[in-house]
């Protein structure tokens, strides 16, 4: 058996630039500034060039661009539709 | 390879407008979407209907798969010998079925265009000991791999993960590199897998609070004696703050989930 891969976990304690978010997410600065205008993440850091976006806003990110290529709703639209995500889950698991 | 019925599978009858598979595709997209569906196997649904789709959206590749004829879907086929499609390069590198690659492939692997590879999604399921501790994991993926033509083809292979410790449920964990290859000698896609618990016997995880129901007679909170709750967990007792002080009194009080350590991601292989 070969050496394990290590795995990264996704949340606040990692962070991605706005190139690096772009790159891994396959997305545009643009669409990025315009989700970000949006409200659905929050970077830290004021210029987009300053912006880190932590694991979590990856994986939204990741998920609104699925969501409007396989979908395609417009991005008010993915952000409603990930906020009421959000909330079946968290029903779903029982939370108040 | 067997045989798919693109049509059964986007649910309309093979005069279908395009407007009718478009409406179909839309319906079933948002039924099966990994994003959105808790369907149990909506990821292969999905990647199904996607691949149904984008066959029966293109004219020409209609036309060419309407001329194989209908056949039962998985019933054993192959493809006419003077079989040829040439399809326009680089359009898609997702994952496909068989079927697909032998009659539609040769896109994107050589394409000649560079481009990262696709992410991989998946889900895994951890027991709370393993997700409290963090564990080693076998993962089997479907990938497309070049065979010597330079034809995508789907091929499972195992990969070992190292899952990080204070994972908590519906967290998503990133593998770096391991999705599925990159177009043009671009980077490959990554590998994301999200956390799935299972329900424990005695404890429940809610975020990094770990929780342990304990049943108290009504009437004599007084006499709950301080229990042999496990130190890794803190413990909550409904309906009784009483208890619930002197079960925090025994010494699980901090002894939740540990604060997740990111694994720096540096060593990786194959087996």
């Amino acid at each position: 058996m070969t050496d394990p891969i290590s795995a990264v976990l996704l949340d606040d304690s990692v962070d991605f630039s706005l190139t690096e978010l772009c790159a891994l997410c396959r997305v545009s600065e643009e669409l990025v500034v315009e989700i970000v205008a949006e409200g659905i993440v929050e970077p830290s850091g004021t210029e987009p060039r300053q912006w880190r976006f932590s694991g979590v806003a990856l994986a939204r990110v990741r998920r609104v661009a699925r969501l409007q290529q396989d979908l395609g709703v417009n991005l008010p639209g993915a952000a409603l539709a990930l906020d009421l995500l959000d909330e079946l889950e968290r029903l779903r698991r029982g939370g108040r | 390879m067997e045989y798919k019925d693109y049509y059964q599978v986007m649910g309309v009858g093979r005069d279908a407008s395009a407007e009718d598979i478009k409406r179909a595709y839309r319906r079933l997209a948002r039924k099966y979407h990994p994003d959105v569906s808790k369907e149990p196997n909506a990821e292969a649904r999905f990647k199904e209907v996607g691949e149904a789709y984008e066959v029966l959206r293109d004219p020409e590749k209609r036309a060419a798969y309407d001329g194989l004829g209908a056949h039962r879907q998985g019933e054993e086929f192959r493809p006419p010998p003077d079989w040829r499609f040439d399809a326009a390069a680089g359009t898609d590198t997702g994952a496909h079925s068989d079927f697909f690659e032998q009659l539609f492939g040769g896109l994107g692997l050589r394409g000649g265009f560079r481009g990262r590879g696709f992410d991989t999604a998946g889900q895994i399921e951890l027991t709370l000991e393993e997700a409290y501790a963090g564990t080693e994991r076998r993962v089997a993926l479907e990938r497309l791999v070049a065979d010597e033509h330079g034809r995508p083809r789907p091929t499972t292979q195992q990969l070992n993960v190292r899952i990080p410790a204070g994972v908590v449920d519906g967290q998503q964990i990133r593998v770096a590199a391991q999705g599925q290859p990159g177009v043009g000698g671009g980077p490959a896609g990554d590998l994301l897998l999200a956390v799935r618990l299972l329900p424990h016997r005695w404890f429940r995880a809610e975020g990094r609070d770990v929780y342990l129901d304990l049943p108290v007679t009504r009437g004599r909170p007084r006499s709950a004696r301080p229990c042999a709750c496990r130190r890794s967990a803190a413990a909550s007792i409904s309906r009784s703050p009483r208890a619930r002080r002197r079960i925090d009194a025994c010494g699980s009080r901090g002894a939740g989930y540990p604060e997740a350590r990111p694994a720096i991601n540096s060593a990786c292989s194959r087996s």
